[in-house]
C-alpha cells in the first residue's frame, strides 16, 4: 500500500471537511479545476460550490475575507496556489490573522489554515521559488509546519484544521506526486501529528541532521551515503517551524556532539540561524564538539539555468561533503 | 408611544444605479430620544479621551471621531445585534454603539486591566458582540468585512455586515478586490465609507480621481448619504440592510461627514485646512446641533428636556471616566496570555532574556 503526498493532503481536507460542518476551502482553481496541483481533485463534486470556493486572482482580498469568515463562527482553508503568491497577502497573515486574538484580549479568534506549496519547484525561476519558513515561523500568534512525506502532510494539515489558531502548512509541489509506504495507522480518520514534535527520520550517533520538508529526503540519502563509510548521522525531521522542537536538537546533539541544518531558504535569517541561536542558549552548547554548521540555499535569487539552479539549492551530496567537513574526516 | 414623522428635505440622498429611499422617516419619540442621548454620549466620550490624551493618560496613537457621531449612531440605530459591523482605526463611537461601556473603552485608552481588549489593543483596537474592531491597517479591514459577510451567509443568518472605511482607504487595492467577490457572491455587506473629506492631510481630491465614492464600486449601486444627518444614515442603513439580507448583495454608501479634531492627536488639523472651514462646519453642520433644532422645531422635545440629557452624558462619562481610571494596569502575566486561544498554546514563548522565557501548562 501506498500514498503520495498529494492524496494524504487530499484526504486531510476531505475527511476534516465530512467531520466539522464548517470547514470550508478557498482559493484560486480549487473546484472546478480541480486544484493547480490537484490537491483538491474531486472535493467540489462531493462538497458543492458553497464549501469549495473558486476565487478570483486576488489573493490580498480573498486572504482576508477568509480571516473574516474565521472570526465569525467558520474554519476556512485558504489555499495559495504558491506561497509566492501570499506576499500579496502577508498582511492579511501577520497583522489580521495572527495578531487578533492578542490585540482582542482573546475576544476574537481566528481559527483559519493558510496552505500551498512553498520553496522552490524545478526551472520556475526568482519569482516562485523560495522558502517562508523564517518569514511565518517569525510571528507570534501564527503556528507553522512543514510536512516532508505522506504521513507528514496527512497528520500536520489535520492537525492544523483542527487548531483553534491561524495555521501556515508550507507545502513543497515537487513532493505532491512521491509515493511513501501507508499503514492502518495512517489512514485512520482521527490520526494527528501533534505541533511541536520533531520525528526522527533516522537515527544516529556521530552527526545531527536537522531539516524539514524536502531537504528531509536529501538527507537521508547522504546519511545512507555516509553510513557506508562509517559515519552515523542522525536525521531529524522537524515539522514543525513554529512552535520548533529545540528539545530533541538538544537531546539529540548530546548523543552526536555536532549540529547541521539544511534548508532552501536564503542564509541570512534563516531556519538554520534560529536554530544556531537556540542551540547557543541552550545546554547543548557544552555538546557541541565543532560549530554548528548551516547548509542553506544560496543567496542569490534563483536562477533559471539548470546548472545554476542546481547551484543554488541544497541536495545529498552537499550535505554529504558538508558533514564529513564537520567530523573533520576525508 | 406617540409617533412623529420627520422630513429629511431632498438632499438627503443621491442614488447610483438604485432608488434612494424615503426621505420621510417616522419614529417614536423614545427612539429620537435614545438616538440624541447615544450622539451626545458619543460626544463627550471622545471630549474625555481628549482630555485624558492631554493629561498624558493615553499613549500613542489616538483617532477621535468628534464631529462624525452621527454615522456610529445612525448606522447602529438601523442594525440588529446579529448584524456585523468593523471599522477602521477611528473606532470609539462604534465600539460603544455596539454595546461596549464608556468605562472599557476609556479603560483600554488608558491601557487598564479592564479595558475592553484588556489593555492589549488600545485606541484602535477595540471589540463587542459582532464588532470586529478596530483594525489600524487602512482598508485592510474592508474584505475581513466581506469574510464576516460570507460567513454570515455561510452560516444562514439573516445579517449582513457593515464594513466601514475612510477616504483614504477607499483608493486602496484590497477595497476593489472586496467589491468583485462581494458582488460576485453576492455577500450581505454594505461598504460604507465615511468621507470626512481628508485622509490624514490629504484632500479627498488630491488622493481620488473620483471622488463619488458611492459610485466607485461601478457594478455595485450605491447612495450617497447626509452623513451629518443621524436620520439620513439610519434611513439608508436601514434601506440597503434590507437589500443586501433579502440576498440582493452589496451596496457602497457615502456618509459626508467632516471630522473637527485633527487626523489623530498629534495633528492639529489646521495645516491642510483653515480654521474658518473647520468653524463653518460646526456651525452649519453639527449633527448634534442639527438633530437638536429637529426635535425642537418638530416638537418632540423641550429645550429643557434635552438639556437634561446633556447633563445626564456628562454625568454618565466623568462617572466612567474615573472608574477607569481606578483600575490598574495589567498584571505582568497578562503579557504572555492570548498569543494564542486557551489551551492550544506553544510550549513556551521566549521573553527579552532566555531567563524570561514563559512556560505555558502543557496542554
Amino acid at each position: 500500500e501506498s500514498i503520495t503526498v498529494r492524496e494524504a493532503l487530499n484526504q486531510a481536507i476531505d475527511e476534516e471537511m465530512e467531520r466539522d460542518e464548517s470547514v470550508w476551502l478557498l482559493g484560486e482553481e480549487v473546484a472546478q479545476y480541480n486544484g493547480a496541483y490537484k490537491v483538491t481533485k474531486g472535493l467540489l463534486d462531493k462538497y458543492g460550490p458553497k464549501r469549495i470556493v473558486d476565487t478570483p486572482i486576488t489573493e490580498m482580498g480573498f486572504a482576508g475575507l477568509a480571516v473574516g469568515a474565521a472570526f465569525h463562527g467558520t474554519k476556512p482553508i485558504c489555499e495559495f496556489m504558491t506561497f509566492n503568491f501570499a506576499m500579496q497577502a502577508i498582511d492579511q497573515i501577520v497583522n489580521s490573522a495572527a495578531k487578533t486574538n492578542y490585540m482582542s484580549g482573546g475576544f476574537c479568534k481566528c481559527p483559519i489554515v493558510f496552505r500551498g506549496p512553498n520553496g522552490a519547484a524545478a526551472g520556475v525561476a526568482a519569482q516562485h521559488s523560495q522558502d517562508y519558513a523564517s518569514w511565518y515561523g517569525q510571528i507570534p500568534g501564527l503556528k507553522v509546519v512543514s510536512p516532508y512525506d505522506a504521513e507528514d502532510a496527512k497528520g500536520l494539515l489535520k492537525a492544523a484544521i483542527r487548531d483553534p489558531n491561524p495555521v501556515v502548512v508550507l507545502e513543497n509541489e515537487l513532493m505532491y506526486g512521491v509515493s511513501f509506504n501507508s499503514s492502518a495507522e495512517i489512514t485512520s480518520k482521527d490520526f494527528i501529528i501533534p505541533f511541536g514534535k520533531a520525528k526522527i527520520a533516522r537515527e544516529g550517533t556521530d552527526i545531527t541532521i536537522a531539516t524539514y520538508s524536502r531537504p528531509v529526503g536529501f538527507a537521508l540519502e547522504a546519511a545512507e551515503k555516509l553510513a557506508k563509510e562509517g559515519i552515523s548521522a542522525e536525521v531529524i525531521n522537524l515539522r514543525s517551524i513554529r512552535p520548533l522542537d529545540l528539545e530533541s536538537i538538544v537531546k539529540s546533539i548530546k548523543k552526536t556532539n555536532h549540529l547541521m541544518t539544511v534548508e532552501q531558504g536564503f542564509p541570512q535569517f534563516s531556519m538554520g540561524s534560529e536554530i544556531s541561536a537556540q542551540v547557543m542558549e541552550s545546554e547543548a552548547f557544552d555538546y557541541l564538539d565543532a560549530p554548528v554548521c548551516r547548509i542553506t540555499g544560496a543567496d542569490v535569487p534563483m536562477p533559471y539555468a539548470q546548472n545554476l539552479e542546481a547551484l543554488a539549492l541544497p541536495d545529498a551530496e552537499v550535505i554529504y561533503k558538508q558533514a564529513k567537513r564537520v567530523l573533520n574526516v576525508e | 408611544s406617540e409617533m412623529t414623522t420627520i422630513e429629511l428635505g431632498p438632499r438627503a440622498f443621491e442614488g447610483y444605479n438604485i432608488e434612494v429611499p424615503s426621505s420621510q422617516v417616522t419614529m417614536s419619540k423614545a427612539d429620537l430620544l435614545a438616538i440624541y442621548r447615544q450622539m451626545q454620549t458619543v460626544r463627550r466620550l471622545e471630549m474625555a479621551a481628549d482630555s485624558s490624551y492631554k493629561h498624558k493618560l493615553i499613549r500613542g496613537f489616538c483617532h477621535l471621531c468628534t464631529g462624525q457621531e452621527a454615522v456610529p449612531v445612525g448606522v447602529e440605530s438601523a442594525l440588529t445585534k446579529d448584524d456585523a459591523v468593523i471599522t477602521a482605526y477611528r473606532c470609539h463611537g462604534f465600539t460603544h454603539e455596539r454595546g461596549a461601556s464608556a468605562f472599557g473603552i476609556l479603560g483600554e485608552l488608558m491601557g487598564r486591566k479592564e479595558g475592553v481588549s484588556k489593555g492589549k489593543g488600545g485606541s484602535m483596537h477595540m471589540y463587542a458582540p459582532n464588532f470586529y474592531g478596530g483594525n489600524g491597517i487602512v482598508g485592510a479591514q474592508v474584505p475581513l468585512g466581506a469574510g464576516i459577510a460570507f460567513a454570515q451567509k455561510y452560516r444562514g443568518e439573516q445579517a449582513c455586515t457593515v464594513a466601514l472605511y475612510g477616504d483614504g482607504a477607499a483608493n486602496q487595492g484590497q477595497v476593489f478586490e472586496s467589491y468583485n467577490m462581494a458582488k460576485l457572491w453576492d455577500l450581505p455587506v454594505l461598504f460604507v465609507c465615511e468621507n470626512n473629506k481628508y485622509g490624514m492631510g490629504t484632500a479627498a481630491g488630491r488622493a481620488a480621481a473620483n471622488t463619488a465614492y458611492y459610485t466607485r464600486g461601478q457594478y455595485i449601486p450605491g447612495i450617497r448619504v447626509n452623513g451629518m444627518d443621524v436620520l439620513a444614515v439610519r434611513q439608508a442603513i436601514a434601506y440597503a440592510r434590507q437589500y443586501a439580507v433579502s440576498g440582493e448583495g452589496p451596496l457602497v454608501l457615502e456618509m459626508n461627514t467632516y471630522r473637527y479634531g485633527g487626523h489623530s492627536m498629534s495633528d492639529p488639523g489646521t495645516t491642510y485646512r483653515t480654521r474658518e472651514e473647520i468653524q463653518h462646519m460646526r456651525s452649519t453642520s453639527d449633527p448634534i446641533t442639527g438633530f437638536k433644532h429637529r426635535l425642537m422645531d418638530s416638537g418632540v422635545a423641550t429645550e429643557d428636556e434635552l438639556k437634561a440629557i446633556d447633563k445626564e452624558a456628562k454625568r454618565l462619562i466623568d462617572g466612567e471616566l474615573a472608574k477607569a481610571k481606578a483600575v490598574p494596569e495589567p498584571n505582568a502575566s497578562e503579557l504572555w496570555d492570548d498569543v494564542y486561544a486557551p489551551g492550544s498554546e506553544v510550549p513556551y514563548l521566549r521573553g527579552r532574556v532566555p531567563e524570561e522565557t514563559h512556560y505555558y501548562a502543557q496542554n
